[in-house]
Protein backbone atom coordinates (compact mmCIF):
# COMPACT_ATOMS: atom_id res chain seq x y z
CA UNK A 1 0.00 0.00 0.00
CA UNK A 2 1.27 3.44 -0.92
CA UNK A 3 -0.45 5.19 1.93
CA UNK A 4 -2.48 4.60 5.04
CA UNK A 5 -5.48 6.81 5.69
CA UNK A 6 -6.79 6.93 9.25
CA UNK A 7 -10.17 8.51 9.95
CA UNK A 8 -11.42 9.46 13.41
CA UNK A 9 -15.08 9.24 12.49
CA UNK A 10 -16.26 10.73 15.77
CA UNK A 11 -14.53 13.98 14.86
CA UNK A 12 -15.68 14.29 11.25
CA UNK A 13 -18.41 16.89 10.65
CA UNK A 14 -18.59 16.39 6.89
CA UNK A 15 -17.48 19.89 5.93
CA UNK A 16 -16.04 18.58 2.64
CA UNK A 17 -12.73 20.45 2.85
CA UNK A 18 -10.66 17.25 2.48
CA UNK A 19 -12.81 16.07 -0.42
CA UNK A 20 -12.36 19.39 -2.24
CA UNK A 21 -8.59 19.67 -1.72
CA UNK A 22 -7.65 16.05 -2.52
CA UNK A 23 -5.91 16.25 -5.91
CA UNK A 24 -6.72 12.61 -6.73
CA UNK A 25 -10.42 12.35 -5.80
CA UNK A 26 -9.63 9.75 -3.17
CA UNK A 27 -12.24 10.97 -0.70
CA UNK A 28 -16.01 11.36 -0.78
CA UNK A 29 -18.82 11.98 1.67
CA UNK A 30 -20.95 8.93 2.48
CA UNK A 31 -24.75 8.88 2.75
CA UNK A 32 -24.53 10.20 6.31
CA UNK A 33 -22.38 13.09 5.09
CA UNK A 34 -19.12 11.88 6.67
CA UNK A 35 -15.83 11.31 4.94
CA UNK A 36 -15.08 7.94 3.37
CA UNK A 37 -12.21 6.60 1.31
CA UNK A 38 -13.70 6.07 -2.13
CA UNK A 39 -10.55 5.33 -4.08
CA UNK A 40 -7.69 4.54 -1.71
CA UNK A 41 -5.36 3.22 -4.40
CA UNK A 42 -5.21 6.66 -6.00
CA UNK A 43 -3.83 8.28 -2.80
CA UNK A 44 -0.38 9.77 -3.23
CA UNK A 45 -0.02 10.59 0.50
CA UNK A 46 0.29 14.32 -0.21
CA UNK A 47 -1.40 15.06 3.12
CA UNK A 48 -3.62 17.89 1.85
CA UNK A 49 -6.65 16.40 3.62
CA UNK A 50 -4.85 16.14 6.94
CA UNK A 51 -3.30 19.60 6.61
CA UNK A 52 -6.63 21.31 5.99
CA UNK A 53 -9.02 19.31 8.18
CA UNK A 54 -10.31 21.73 10.85
CA UNK A 55 -11.44 18.81 13.01
CA UNK A 56 -8.29 16.63 13.10
CA UNK A 57 -10.38 13.77 11.75
CA UNK A 58 -8.17 12.46 8.94
CA UNK A 59 -4.51 11.44 8.90
CA UNK A 60 -2.31 10.10 6.14
CA UNK A 61 0.89 8.16 6.55
CA UNK A 62 3.13 6.83 3.84
CA UNK A 63 2.55 3.08 3.84
CA UNK A 64 5.18 0.37 3.70
CA UNK A 65 5.79 -0.08 -0.01
CA UNK A 66 5.11 -3.75 -0.71
CA UNK B 1 0.25 7.05 13.86
CA UNK B 2 -1.04 9.42 16.52
CA UNK B 3 0.15 12.98 15.85
CA UNK B 4 2.44 14.49 18.46
CA UNK B 5 0.36 17.70 18.72
CA UNK B 6 -2.61 15.69 20.03
CA UNK B 7 -1.05 15.80 23.49
CA UNK B 8 -1.83 19.52 23.62
CA UNK B 9 -5.57 18.91 23.30
CA UNK B 10 -8.01 17.92 26.02
CA UNK B 11 -9.04 14.73 24.27
CA UNK B 12 -12.25 14.34 26.24
CA UNK B 13 -13.40 17.75 24.94
CA UNK B 14 -13.08 16.89 21.26
CA UNK B 15 -14.73 17.13 18.79
CA UNK B 16 -14.88 20.89 19.26
CA UNK B 17 -18.15 22.78 18.96
CA UNK B 18 -17.24 24.85 15.90
CA UNK B 19 -19.43 24.54 12.82
CA UNK B 20 -18.52 22.14 10.02
CA UNK B 21 -15.71 23.76 8.03
CA UNK B 22 -15.03 26.58 10.51
CA UNK B 23 -11.41 27.75 10.28
CA UNK B 24 -10.98 28.12 14.03
CA UNK B 25 -9.90 24.47 14.31
CA UNK B 26 -7.07 25.07 11.86
CA UNK B 27 -5.85 28.15 13.74
CA UNK B 28 -5.99 26.28 17.06
CA UNK B 29 -3.89 23.47 15.60
CA UNK B 30 -1.41 26.03 14.28
CA UNK B 31 -0.98 27.45 17.79
CA UNK B 32 -0.21 24.07 19.37
CA UNK B 33 2.15 23.21 16.52
CA UNK B 34 3.98 26.49 17.10
CA UNK B 35 4.14 25.69 20.82
CA UNK B 36 5.59 22.28 19.95
CA UNK B 37 8.02 23.78 17.46
CA UNK B 38 9.38 26.17 20.07
CA UNK B 39 9.37 23.51 22.79
CA UNK B 40 7.24 25.55 25.20
CA UNK B 41 6.22 23.35 28.10
CA UNK B 42 2.59 22.64 28.90
CA UNK B 43 3.19 23.50 32.54
CA UNK B 44 4.76 26.85 31.80
CA UNK B 45 2.34 28.08 29.16
CA UNK B 46 -0.99 29.76 29.84
CA UNK B 47 -3.75 30.24 27.27
CA UNK B 48 -6.10 33.17 27.85
CA UNK B 49 -9.13 33.91 25.70
CA UNK B 50 -12.01 36.36 25.65
CA UNK B 51 -15.53 35.59 24.43
CA UNK B 52 -16.65 34.44 21.00
CA UNK B 53 -16.51 31.29 18.89
CA UNK B 54 -12.76 31.82 18.55
CA UNK B 55 -12.28 32.25 22.28
CA UNK B 56 -13.75 28.81 22.89
CA UNK B 57 -10.36 27.45 21.81
CA UNK B 58 -8.92 27.72 25.32
CA UNK B 59 -11.35 25.04 26.51
CA UNK B 60 -9.83 22.44 24.19
CA UNK B 61 -6.20 23.14 24.96
CA UNK B 62 -4.40 21.16 27.65
CA UNK B 63 -2.57 23.96 29.46
CA UNK B 64 -3.55 26.23 32.30
CA UNK B 65 -6.32 28.12 30.54
CA UNK B 66 -8.56 31.08 31.24
CA UNK B 67 -11.76 31.78 29.33
CA UNK B 68 -12.41 35.32 30.48
CA UNK B 69 -14.84 38.16 29.70
CA UNK B 70 -15.64 39.70 26.33
CA UNK B 71 -12.75 41.91 25.21
CA UNK B 72 -10.82 41.40 28.43
CA UNK B 73 -8.37 38.62 27.61
CA UNK B 74 -5.41 41.01 27.39
CA UNK B 75 -6.01 42.52 30.87
CA UNK B 76 -6.22 39.02 32.40
CA UNK B 77 -3.10 37.99 30.50
CA UNK B 78 -1.31 41.12 31.70
CA UNK B 79 -2.05 40.20 35.30
CA UNK B 80 -0.76 36.66 34.81
CA UNK B 81 2.40 37.87 33.11
CA UNK B 82 3.18 40.44 35.79
CA UNK B 83 2.48 37.99 38.61
CA UNK B 84 4.78 35.39 37.05
CA UNK B 85 6.95 36.72 34.22
CA UNK B 86 8.43 33.25 33.63
CA UNK B 87 5.19 32.04 32.05
CA UNK B 88 4.57 32.04 28.31
CA UNK B 89 1.23 33.76 27.97
CA UNK B 90 -0.78 33.25 24.79
CA UNK B 91 -3.97 35.19 24.10
CA UNK B 92 -6.65 33.91 21.72
CA UNK B 93 -9.17 36.51 20.62
CA UNK B 94 -11.64 37.35 17.84
CA UNK B 95 -11.99 40.37 15.60
CA UNK B 96 -14.90 41.62 17.68
CA UNK B 97 -13.33 40.65 20.99
CA UNK B 98 -10.00 42.32 20.16
CA UNK B 99 -10.92 45.39 18.12
CA UNK B 100 -14.46 46.31 19.25
CA UNK B 101 -15.17 45.84 22.96
CA UNK B 102 -11.51 45.03 23.67
CA UNK B 103 -10.02 47.71 21.43
CA UNK B 104 -8.61 49.82 24.23
CA UNK B 105 -7.07 46.88 26.01
CA UNK B 106 -5.50 45.85 22.73
CA UNK B 107 -3.87 49.18 21.90
CA UNK B 108 -2.64 49.69 25.43
CA UNK B 109 -1.25 46.16 25.58
CA UNK B 110 0.69 47.05 22.42
CA UNK B 111 1.72 50.42 23.84
CA UNK B 112 3.14 48.86 26.98
CA UNK B 113 4.87 46.15 24.96
CA UNK B 114 3.73 43.46 27.37
CA UNK B 115 5.40 40.14 26.60
CA UNK B 116 2.31 38.33 25.28
CA UNK B 117 1.60 36.47 22.07
CA UNK B 118 -1.83 37.50 20.85
CA UNK B 119 -3.45 35.46 18.08
CA UNK B 120 -6.54 37.08 16.58
CA UNK B 121 -8.84 34.64 14.77
CA UNK B 122 -10.25 37.02 12.19
CA UNK B 123 -13.46 35.76 10.60
CA UNK B 124 -14.56 39.31 9.73
CA UNK B 125 -17.74 39.05 11.80
CA UNK B 126 -19.30 38.35 15.18
CA UNK B 127 -19.74 34.61 14.65
CA UNK B 128 -21.06 33.57 18.04
CA UNK B 129 -23.91 36.04 18.27
CA UNK B 130 -25.23 35.44 14.78
CA UNK B 131 -23.26 37.48 12.29
CA UNK B 132 -23.24 41.14 13.29
CA UNK B 133 -20.64 43.36 11.62
CA UNK B 134 -17.36 43.82 13.48
CA UNK B 135 -14.75 46.57 13.13
CA UNK B 136 -12.96 44.16 10.78
CA UNK B 137 -15.87 43.50 8.42
CA UNK B 138 -14.58 44.72 5.06
CA UNK B 139 -16.22 47.71 3.41
CA UNK B 140 -19.29 46.67 1.46
CA UNK B 141 -19.51 43.16 2.97
CA UNK B 142 -22.77 41.99 4.44
CA UNK B 143 -23.64 41.16 8.02
CA UNK B 144 -26.95 40.90 9.87
CA UNK B 145 -26.39 44.49 11.01
CA UNK B 146 -25.21 45.57 7.55
CA UNK B 147 -27.81 44.10 5.20
CA UNK B 148 -26.80 46.46 2.38
CA UNK B 149 -23.09 46.04 2.99
CA UNK B 150 -20.94 47.64 5.67
CA UNK B 151 -20.44 51.39 5.30
CA UNK B 152 -17.93 51.49 8.17
CA UNK B 153 -14.29 51.50 7.14
CA UNK B 154 -12.59 48.48 8.73
CA UNK B 155 -9.56 48.37 10.98
CA UNK B 156 -6.42 46.75 9.64
CA UNK B 157 -5.50 45.15 12.97
CA UNK B 158 -1.87 44.71 11.90
CA UNK B 159 -1.51 48.43 11.16
CA UNK B 160 -3.26 49.19 14.42
CA UNK B 161 -0.91 46.93 16.41
CA UNK B 162 2.18 48.42 14.81
CA UNK B 163 1.04 52.00 15.30
CA UNK B 164 0.15 51.29 18.93
CA UNK B 165 3.59 49.89 19.74
CA UNK B 166 3.56 46.11 19.25
CA UNK B 167 7.05 44.78 18.54
CA UNK B 168 6.10 41.82 16.32
CA UNK B 169 3.24 41.96 13.82
CA UNK B 170 2.27 39.27 11.32
CA UNK B 171 -0.66 37.86 9.37
CA UNK B 172 -1.47 34.52 7.84
CA UNK B 173 -4.55 32.48 6.95
CA UNK B 174 -6.18 29.13 7.61
CA UNK B 175 -5.24 28.11 4.07
CA UNK B 176 -1.54 28.81 4.73
CA UNK B 177 -1.41 26.49 7.75
CA UNK B 178 2.36 25.90 7.82
CA UNK B 179 3.06 29.60 7.30
CA UNK B 180 0.65 30.40 10.12
CA UNK B 181 2.58 28.04 12.42
CA UNK B 182 5.80 29.87 11.51
CA UNK B 183 4.28 33.31 12.09
CA UNK B 184 3.08 32.27 15.55
CA UNK B 185 6.36 30.53 16.41
CA UNK B 186 8.32 33.66 15.45
CA UNK B 187 5.98 35.63 17.69
CA UNK B 188 7.01 33.42 20.64
CA UNK B 189 10.62 34.42 20.01
CA UNK B 190 9.88 38.11 20.49
CA UNK B 191 10.18 39.39 24.05
CA UNK B 192 7.41 41.95 23.89
CA UNK B 193 3.92 42.27 22.46
CA UNK B 194 3.55 39.90 19.51
CA UNK B 195 0.45 40.10 17.36
CA UNK B 196 -0.57 37.54 14.76
CA UNK B 197 -3.75 37.92 12.74
CA UNK B 198 -5.03 34.55 11.47
CA UNK B 199 -7.67 34.93 8.80
CA UNK B 200 -10.20 32.10 9.30
CA UNK B 201 -13.33 31.16 7.41
CA UNK B 202 -16.72 31.41 9.09
CA UNK B 203 -18.93 29.61 6.60
CA UNK B 204 -22.01 29.89 8.80
CA UNK B 205 -22.24 33.64 9.38
CA UNK B 206 -19.82 35.58 7.19
CA UNK B 207 -19.59 33.11 4.31
CA UNK B 208 -23.31 32.57 3.99
CA UNK B 209 -24.14 36.29 4.19
CA UNK B 210 -21.60 37.07 1.52
CA UNK B 211 -22.30 34.07 -0.74
CA UNK B 212 -18.75 32.79 -0.50
CA UNK B 213 -19.68 29.15 -1.09
CA UNK B 214 -18.44 26.09 0.77
CA UNK B 215 -15.77 26.14 3.49
CA UNK B 216 -13.33 24.82 0.87
CA UNK B 217 -14.27 27.69 -1.46
CA UNK B 218 -13.58 30.16 1.32
CA UNK B 219 -10.11 28.66 1.76
CA UNK B 220 -9.51 28.83 -1.99
CA UNK B 221 -10.40 32.51 -1.77
CA UNK B 222 -7.59 32.88 0.79
CA UNK B 223 -5.21 30.99 -1.48
CA UNK B 224 -6.10 33.23 -4.42
CA UNK B 225 -6.06 36.58 -2.65
CA UNK B 226 -3.29 36.41 -0.05
CA UNK B 227 0.05 37.68 -1.33
CA UNK B 228 3.34 37.04 0.50
CA UNK B 229 4.79 40.27 1.81
CA UNK B 230 7.92 40.14 -0.36
CA UNK B 231 5.77 39.91 -3.51
CA UNK B 232 3.26 42.44 -2.17
CA UNK B 233 5.99 45.03 -1.61
CA UNK B 234 7.02 44.75 -5.26
CA UNK B 235 3.46 45.11 -6.57
CA UNK B 236 2.71 48.49 -8.12
CA UNK B 237 -0.11 50.30 -6.28
CA UNK B 238 -2.54 49.83 -9.18
CA UNK B 239 -2.12 46.03 -8.88
CA UNK B 240 -3.05 46.01 -5.17
CA UNK B 241 -6.67 45.88 -6.22
CA UNK B 242 -9.78 43.84 -5.61
CA UNK B 243 -9.62 41.74 -2.51
CA UNK B 244 -5.87 41.08 -2.53
CA UNK B 245 -4.13 41.43 0.82
CA UNK B 246 -0.62 40.81 2.17
CA UNK B 247 0.46 38.06 4.57
CA UNK B 248 3.77 37.56 6.36
CA UNK B 249 5.70 39.37 9.06
CA UNK B 250 5.07 43.11 8.65
CA UNK B 251 6.96 44.57 11.54
CA UNK B 252 9.62 43.76 14.11
CA UNK B 253 11.20 46.16 16.58
CA UNK B 254 13.48 46.12 19.58
CA UNK B 255 11.97 47.80 22.61
CA UNK B 256 11.97 47.21 26.34
CA UNK B 257 9.13 44.91 27.37
CA UNK B 258 6.89 45.66 30.31
CA UNK B 259 8.32 42.99 32.65
CA UNK B 260 11.80 44.46 32.26
CA UNK B 261 10.50 48.00 32.70
CA UNK B 262 8.62 46.95 35.81
CA UNK B 263 11.65 45.19 37.25
CA UNK B 264 13.48 48.48 36.97
CA UNK B 265 10.73 50.20 38.91
CA UNK B 266 11.03 47.56 41.62
CA UNK B 267 14.80 48.12 41.72
CA UNK B 268 14.34 51.89 41.98
CA UNK B 269 11.87 51.41 44.80
CA UNK B 270 14.44 49.43 46.77
CA UNK B 271 13.87 45.91 45.44
CA UNK B 272 11.23 43.32 46.18
CA UNK B 273 11.31 40.73 48.90
CA UNK B 274 11.97 37.57 46.89
C1 LIG C 1 -19.90 42.32 27.72
C2 LIG C 1 -20.46 41.51 26.61
N1 LIG C 1 -21.04 42.12 25.56
C3 LIG C 1 -21.54 41.39 24.55
C4 LIG C 1 -21.46 40.04 24.56
C5 LIG C 1 -22.07 39.25 23.44
N2 LIG C 1 -21.06 38.68 22.57
C6 LIG C 1 -20.62 37.40 22.71
S1 LIG C 1 -19.50 36.95 21.54
C7 LIG C 1 -19.63 38.49 20.79
C8 LIG C 1 -18.87 38.82 19.55
C9 LIG C 1 -17.80 37.87 19.20
O1 LIG C 1 -17.19 38.24 17.99
P1 LIG C 1 -15.70 37.87 17.75
O2 LIG C 1 -14.84 38.37 18.83
O3 LIG C 1 -15.36 38.31 16.36
O4 LIG C 1 -15.67 36.28 17.88
P2 LIG C 1 -16.21 35.14 16.88
O5 LIG C 1 -17.44 34.59 17.51
O6 LIG C 1 -16.45 35.75 15.55
O7 LIG C 1 -15.07 34.17 16.85
C10 LIG C 1 -20.50 39.31 21.47
C11 LIG C 1 -20.84 40.68 21.06
C12 LIG C 1 -20.84 39.43 25.68
N3 LIG C 1 -20.71 38.10 25.75
N4 LIG C 1 -20.36 40.18 26.67
S1 LIG D 1 -20.50 30.69 13.61
FE1 LIG D 1 -18.74 30.92 12.26
S2 LIG D 1 -17.00 31.30 13.64
FE2 LIG D 1 -18.65 30.44 14.88
S3 LIG D 1 -18.24 28.22 14.93
FE3 LIG D 1 -19.68 28.62 13.23
S4 LIG D 1 -18.36 28.87 11.43
FE4 LIG D 1 -17.05 29.10 13.24
MG1 LIG E 1 -15.20 37.20 14.67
Amino acid sequence: MKSEITIKMGRCKGCGICVAFCPKQVLALDELGKVQVANGDACIACGQCELRCPDYAIFVDKGAEA
Amino acid sequence: MERSYEKYFRQNRLPHLWCPGCGNGIAMKAIVQAIEKKGLSQDNTVIVSGIGCSSRASGYMDFDTLHTAHGRAIPFATGIKLANPDLNVVVITGDGDCTAIGGNHFIHGCRRNIDLTVVLFNNNIYGMTGGQASPMTPLGKKATTAPYGSVDRPFDACHLAEAAGATYVARSTAFHEKHLVDMIADGFDNKGFSFIEALVQCPTAYGRKNKMGSPANMMMWMRDNAVMKAAWDKLPEEKKTGEKFPIGCFYKAEAMDYDTAYDQVIERAGGAAK
